[in-house]
């Protein structure tokens, strides 16, 4: 009796530390990438923004209506040149993956720009900063300033533009999207292929 | 053959519990790391910010933490592939604690997270702009094991459900190899940085209802360049 009960005791232990090791803790949710290789290589991805649906909040001065309700802006004086909004961030196929901040920065000591953090739980997170002034009228083009995880090793641009909603036959449309599309190509180093390796991406 | 299959289950179940005893009280994971930066001659940025809940501009979650959404109706991260993930959009101050700019932290749980190393992982990220100066991004892996082990647990265990008490942690651990944030300047006097940051929390009461009380988190972000210690400097100092 008392053998099968050491016996027991030595199995738990072992059970337990071989579920602890084995057992992921996290399992985050995937959404497949829809990603396209472009004609001149690197890759294409877009990712869309349904305004207001997908708006979590903006915080600007003196709104009349803020969003989320009940949001307090900083009320100093030195903010009065911040705008930044909360996005939620779709895929092609309308599929929410992530969470974006947009930035915008108006400021006597340093030059007007638009900056975007899109993080995808599931695959990393991107920086990219963008000119204040539209580079063809609609259209903002920036660069990948930084990438965690998947993004790390890539470099490339990264296009913004609003998109008007033209159906007017559907009351539950929004009113129109972003569409942030990236063009970016991988830079891989011997370190990063080592790394690949060892993780067995490659 | 009842008996002995009642002595089996008895026998692992103390096993499970002996096991988890050594995990939960492990020395070896509950090391306090020494920041790499706090003894760089380099110079250091301190961005200050309050990481309890109702002091930001928003945080929102999937709703279904025990802390809550502030303000109250702001949409929830309820769809699955955020439904691991928290924003919090803050208020930074500078180490006089004035207002310096805002702060925006991305938190998803980390795959990486093993309990039997002492992990509890969460990648974060920090879109950090302080007006007149620039723009900053922050790469991080933060290890909550201490976090939970020394505060959050606790909270729990008591008859009051609260923590009372002083705890200072260093939550970075990497992706830089002496367990630093990477740092990516934008714009403004920050354009081109290329550089290292470590998080700091420091907590004096935690409700198991409402989560952090009274913490304050500070982000030391080394301006120069990458922090070259050996470990001559780190005694040495």
């Amino acid at each position: 009796m008392l053998k099968t009960i050491i016996f027991g005791f030595l199995l738990g232990i072992v059970g337990t530390v071989a579920a602890a090791y084995y057992v992921p803790v996290v399992d985050q949710y995937r959404e497949s990438s829809v990603i396209s290789v472009a004609p001149n290589g690197g890759n294409m991805e877009s990712f869309r923004i349904n305004v207001p649906t997908d708006r979590i909040m903006i915080g600007a001065p003196m709104q009349a209506e803020p969003l989320p309700p009940g949001l307090r802006w900083p009320t100093e004086e030195m903010f009065d040149g911040v705008r930044v909004e909360l996005f939620k961030v779709r895929n092609t196929r309308d599929t929410v993956i992530g969470v974006a901040s947009r930035m915008v920065a108006d400021s006597d000591q340093i030059a007007d720009s638009v900056e975007w953090v899109v993080h995808l739980p599931a695959r990393g997170t991107f920086y990219v900063t963008m000119p204040a002034q539209p580079a063809d009228g609609d259209r903002r083009v920036g660069s990948m300033r930084a990438g965690t995880r998947e993004f790390r090793p890539m470099q490339g641009a990264v296009s913004e533009r609003w998109v008007p909603n033209t159906d007017n036959d559907d009351p539950d449309a929004p009113d129109g999207h972003i569409e942030l599309v990236t063009s970016l190509v991988g830079t891989f180093s011997d370190d990063v292929t080592e790394t690949a390796l060892t993780e067995g991406a490659l | 053959m009842i008996k002995y299959f009642a002595g089996l289950l008895l026998g692992m179940l103390l096993g499970m519990v002996a096991a988890s005893t050594l995990l939960y009280f492990n020395p070896l994971a509950s090391r306090i790391s020494l920041s790499p930066l706090s003894v760089s001659n380099n110079e250091i940025l301190s961005v200050g910010y309050s990481a309890v809940p109702t002091d930001s501009i928003v945080y929102t979650n999937n709703g279904e933490s025990r802390i809550k959404p502030h303000p109250e109706n702001i949409r929830e991260l309820w769809e699955a592939p955020i439904r691991r993930s928290e924003v919090l959009v803050t208020i930074v101050t500078d180490s006089r604690n004035n207002p310096a700019g805002i702060g925006i932290k991305f938190s998803s749980d980390s795959e990486k997270s093993r309990l039997i190393n002492g992990e509890a992982l969460v990648d974060s990220a920090w879109h950090i702009h302080l007006v007149e100066r620039g723009s900053l991004f922050v790469e991080q892996t933060e290890n909550y094991w201490n976090y939970l082990r020394k505060i959050v647990v606790p909270a729990y265990w008591s008859t009051a459900n609260h923590w009372k008490g002083l705890w200072n942690g260093n939550m970075t651990v990497g992706p830089g190899a002496l367990g630093t944030a990477a740092v990516s300047g934008g714009t403004g006097e920050f354009a081109g940085l290329e550089s290292e940051a470590v998080e700091a929390v420091s907590a004096s009461a935690y409700s198991v209802s409402q989560g952090p009380v009274s913490m304050e988190g500070r982000l030391n972000i080394d301006l120069t360049g990458n922090v070259e210690l050996t470990a001559t400097d780190i005694i040495d100092r």
